[in-house]
């Protein structure tokens, strides 16, 4: 294995970055494992999330941001609960994904596809609409047959609705969506 | 009065942010200020000989040392000023490093702010007067609070050094948490084969009066002359009679109470002797558990005590004891697992605490020594070890290492083998802490010759499948996350302040940290010492802390009494309150607000008037704001010393 080169060890601005987008004090982790341990996706990791965390102290900023693993986490918050340090580890993987794109290394470009389709709709209609955000996500990544087989089932229990349903004063939500982009 | 001012700059701690020479010039503008100099280290022996010098060469008669906190070095200077012929109260210290240097870094301010202190401290010795200590007698007899295996060795020590010794134990019997182990590390040897003729030897000490089922119920009086109060709590038996002969624990039919000798390992008898060993080996009834003593017939033990020491009837009785010094050994408690939710909270019969599982591979633990399932009752084969259950974890307030566990966990593993030979443990560690003469290489055999799996990872969870358990951890070291099968879970349960510590505490009047744990008078150079005069700690009520370090405490806080009792008088301090008679009028008040009692009425001429009884009274002041006349005034304070200090600071 190659040693590391030192300007990638040593991105100090890095971890600081993350510990203030995140409110988090990562220099806590004493790496006892218990979010690898608890993470139910640890399996589909390419890095374990406690390997993440040693990264995110050793300032390997390309390396954490480009990783396949922060676009997997499905924020389920089991590190959050068990982590005996008290680092909220699921809202540190909400800041790498942030960063991630921001920087232009989204490895799972399909989650992140999903993730804008899913919000587009919300913006549109105040909830979101199934159909709508699905044709999105294939516009978007060209992946027709991504969870096809579900559609008749889910048709079949009217789960699947083929024209849009609004909710009552929906430019309130559209409010937040623009608060959001001016804080931005 | 001619007084000498010394500005120390602790190397760079207080010249670092703090213009040691512009104090000192500062200095020498203050009223009766002869002399002002800044010195490298007042505390070092030529800083005292400077000070010793210059009270010679300037005929000094007060002087003010401006350095750290007094409580590290007022009597050092103290004494280098009572070398030099002054009375030693004509000393004050000014702290200018822990409440300017290190709080600050604006040398300005701070500078300006050490003059501040400067001139409180000369304003306040303008006005000292020379004080003298009068001496008074001391017992010497002490008290050892708490009977584990540190109070034992504190106990016997002073027993053999010829004192008299009061050793005052919550339980029916002595042996605290080691007396509940089956082994010992890194030796293997049986806890009680070491541990039980020390017991035996407080019991036949002559010079050891041994108060078992008892606590401290109060504590007055100072160094030398403490006077003790002793619940001894009832036994429901005549101890006298009782000769622990164990027929009335075979008779009764009461077998549902709370085993706490055996960590809850099943119930026990009403009647109870905990285990062979016991020493006081005397039966006691558990009144919550008796038959008759809940619905008041039964009796079956008082028809077969072959000596009639049954008494129903027994209360709770208080003894006074007076003794000269005290050792608080109280231990430690185990820390409370059922937080864990992960780890079942205390539903999986099969979970268990490393003491229950001690316990169980005890000989005359409620298995007979057999390593079984609590659920079934059948042989465990994969036994998993998990550390750090309340040991380094900020989310459930233990910060800290209890030091022992990463050992006992490593010497279950080899006793598991030793009783199951095609058994397989696995230990979920963090790190393991082995710092000890033989410790590392201890561990090192567990894994190397016994064969027990080492995972380095928490465990984030424990989950039932299949009547066996499966444990979802990490190898950090892999990269992976693990599940393991188990039979039996076994959780290394860090230490925590024993239940009871604070009230204790409070009674002996010491300080305890934020656990619960007693502080020591310095964490380097007074381990054994509290901050209360003729109080000492020995064992793991001052942290956790495994059995060597424990019994080298109890020796050491034997040795402190040894040297406070080779004096037969001690000098009081002279900081007392005292009365001026002509403005006493004698309503009182002063008498009735002295916690300590040191208040006297007396008369004078025919008109009540209060008295201090010097040698009771601890100069806490209370009396001296209590009087509505300033009649009794805090000496070293009073009140014209402390309206010196603010108009000092406040001059408009």
């Amino acid at each position: 294995m190659p040693t590391k080169t030192v300007p990638d060890r040593n991105d100090g601005n890095f971890l600081q970055e993350v510990q203030q987008a995140s409110e988090q004090n990562l220099t806590r982790c004493y790496q006892c494992g218990n979010c690898t341990a608890g993470c139910p996706l640890s399996f589909a990791y390419d890095i374990p999330v406690n390997k993440l965390m040693r990264m995110l102290q050793a300032g390997e900023k390309h390396a954490v941001l480009s990783s396949r693993a922060i676009w997997l986490c499905a924020s389920c918050e089991t590190c959050t609960t068990r982590c005996p340090n008290e680092i909220d580890v699921a809202r540190i993987m909400d800041v790498l994904r942030h960063m991630a794109r921001r920087e232009g290394l989204v490895a799972e470009a399909p989650v992140r596809h999903l993730w804008d389709a899913f919000l587009t709709s919300v913006e549109k209609h105040g909830r979101v609409f199934e159909v709508g955000m699905m044709a999105n996500f294939v516009k978007r990544t060209g992946r027709f047959w991504t969870d096809a087989d579900l559609a008749p089932v889910a048709l079949g229990k009217g789960k699947l609705g083929l024209r849009p349903h609004c909710i009552e004063h929906q430019d309130e939500v559209q409010r937040i969506f623009a608060r959001f982009r001016e804080q931005a | 009065m001619n007084i000498g001012v010394f500005v120390c700059h602790c190397g760079s701690n207080i010249a670092g942010t703090v213009d040691t020479e512009q104090v000192a010039q500062a200095a020498r503008s203050f009223p009766e200020v002869a002399f002002a100099t800044d010195t490298m280290y007042a505390c070092s022996e030529p800083g005292q000989a400077g000070i010793i010098d210059a009270i010679r060469e300037y005929g000094l008669d007060g002087v003010v040392v401006a350095s750290c906190t007094p409580r590290m070095h007022e009597a050092t200077f103290r004494k280098t000023i009572g070398r030099a012929g002054l009375n030693t109260y004509l000393f004050e210290m000014a702290n200018i490093r822990e409440h300017v240097s290190w709080i600050g870094k604006d040398k300005e301010a701070n500078t300006n702010k050490a003059i501040d202190l400067v001139q409180i401290a000369v304003e306040k010795l303008r006005r000292n007067t020379a004080l003298f200590s009068s001496e008074f007698e001391i017992n010497k007899r002490v008290m050892v609070i708490g009977g584990g295996v540190a109070g034992i060795q504190a106990a016997l020590d002073c027993a053999d050094g010829g004192l008299e010794v009061v050793l005052v134990e919550r339980e029916s019997t002595i042996g605290g948490k080691m007396a509940k182990l089956d082994k010992t590390f890194p030796t293997v040897d049986c806890s009680s084969c070491i541990l039980g003729p020390r017991m035996v030897d407080i019991a036949q000490h002559p010079n050891i009066t041994l108060h078992a089922m008892a606590e401290v119920e109060s504590v007055d009086g100072f160094v030398g002359n403490f006077d003790v109060k002793v619940r001894k709590k009832a036994t429901y038996v005549d101890w006298e009679a009782c000769t622990g002969c164990g027929q009335c624990m075979e008779k009764c039919p009461s077998r549902k109470a709370e085993d706490r000798f055996n960590e809850h390992v099943g119930t026990t008898t009403a009647i109870n002797i905990p285990f062979p060993q016991a020493i006081p080996k005397k039966a006691v009834i558990d009144p919550g558990a008796c038959i008759m003593l809940t619905k008041g017939k039964c009796g079956a033990c008082a028809k077969l005590c072959p000596t009639q020491a049954i008494r129903f009837e027994q209360e709770d009785t208080v003894v006074q004891e007076q003794v000269g010094a005290i050792i608080a050994a109280t231990g430690y408690d185990l820390f409370d697992f059922t937080l864990y939710g992960e780890y079942g909270g205390g539903r999986y019969p099969d979970v268990v605490t490393s003491m229950q599982y001690e316990r169980m591979l005890s000989a005359s633990g409620p298995t007979g020594g057999h390593l079984v399932r609590p659920s079934d009752g059948k042989e465990p084969k994969d036994i998993v070890f998990i550390q750090c259950v309340g040991s380094r974890d900020h989310s459930v307030n233990r910060p800290y290492c209890s030091g022992f566990c990463c050992m006992y966990t490593a010497k279950q593993t080899i006793l598991t083998k030793d009783h199951i030979p095609d058994s397989q443990s696995y230990v979920f560690y963090m790190d393991i802490r082995s710092p000890g003469k033989l410790y590392d290489e201890f561990t090192r055999r567990a894994m190397e010759e016994y064969g027990a799996k080492y995972i380095r990872g928490r465990v984030s969870t424990i989950q039932p499948r299949n009547g066996r358990y499966v444990v979802k951890g990490a190898d950090t070291l892999m990269g992976s996350p693990v599940e393991i099968e188990a039979d039996l879970v076994v959780l290394a349960v860090g230490a925590e302040a024993s239940r009871g510590a604070g009230a204790l505490a409070e009674k002996l009047r010491i300080s305890y940290d934020g656990y619960g744990f007693f502080m020591e008078g310095h964490p380097k150079l007074k381990p054994v010492e509290t901050n209360t005069a003729g109080v000492y700690l020995a064992g793991s009520c001052q942290g956790p802390k495994d059995i060597p370090s424990s019994v080298a405490q109890g020796s050491a806080a034997a040795s402190k009494v040894q040297a406070l009792f080779s004096r037969d008088k001690l000098a009081s301090d002279p900081q007392v309150s005292s009365v001026a008679l002509q403005r006493c009028v004698g309503c009182a008040k002063c008498a009735s607000t002295c916690p300590f009692g040191a208040i006297e009425m007396t008369e004078f001429r025919g008109m009540p008037k209060a008295s201090v009884v010097e040698t009771v009274c601890q100069g806490c002041g209370v009396c001296a704001v209590t009087c509505p006349q300033g009649a009794i005034q805090l000496q070293h304070f009073t009140d014209n010393q402390i309206l010196a200090e603010v108009n000092a600071l406040c001059p408009y």
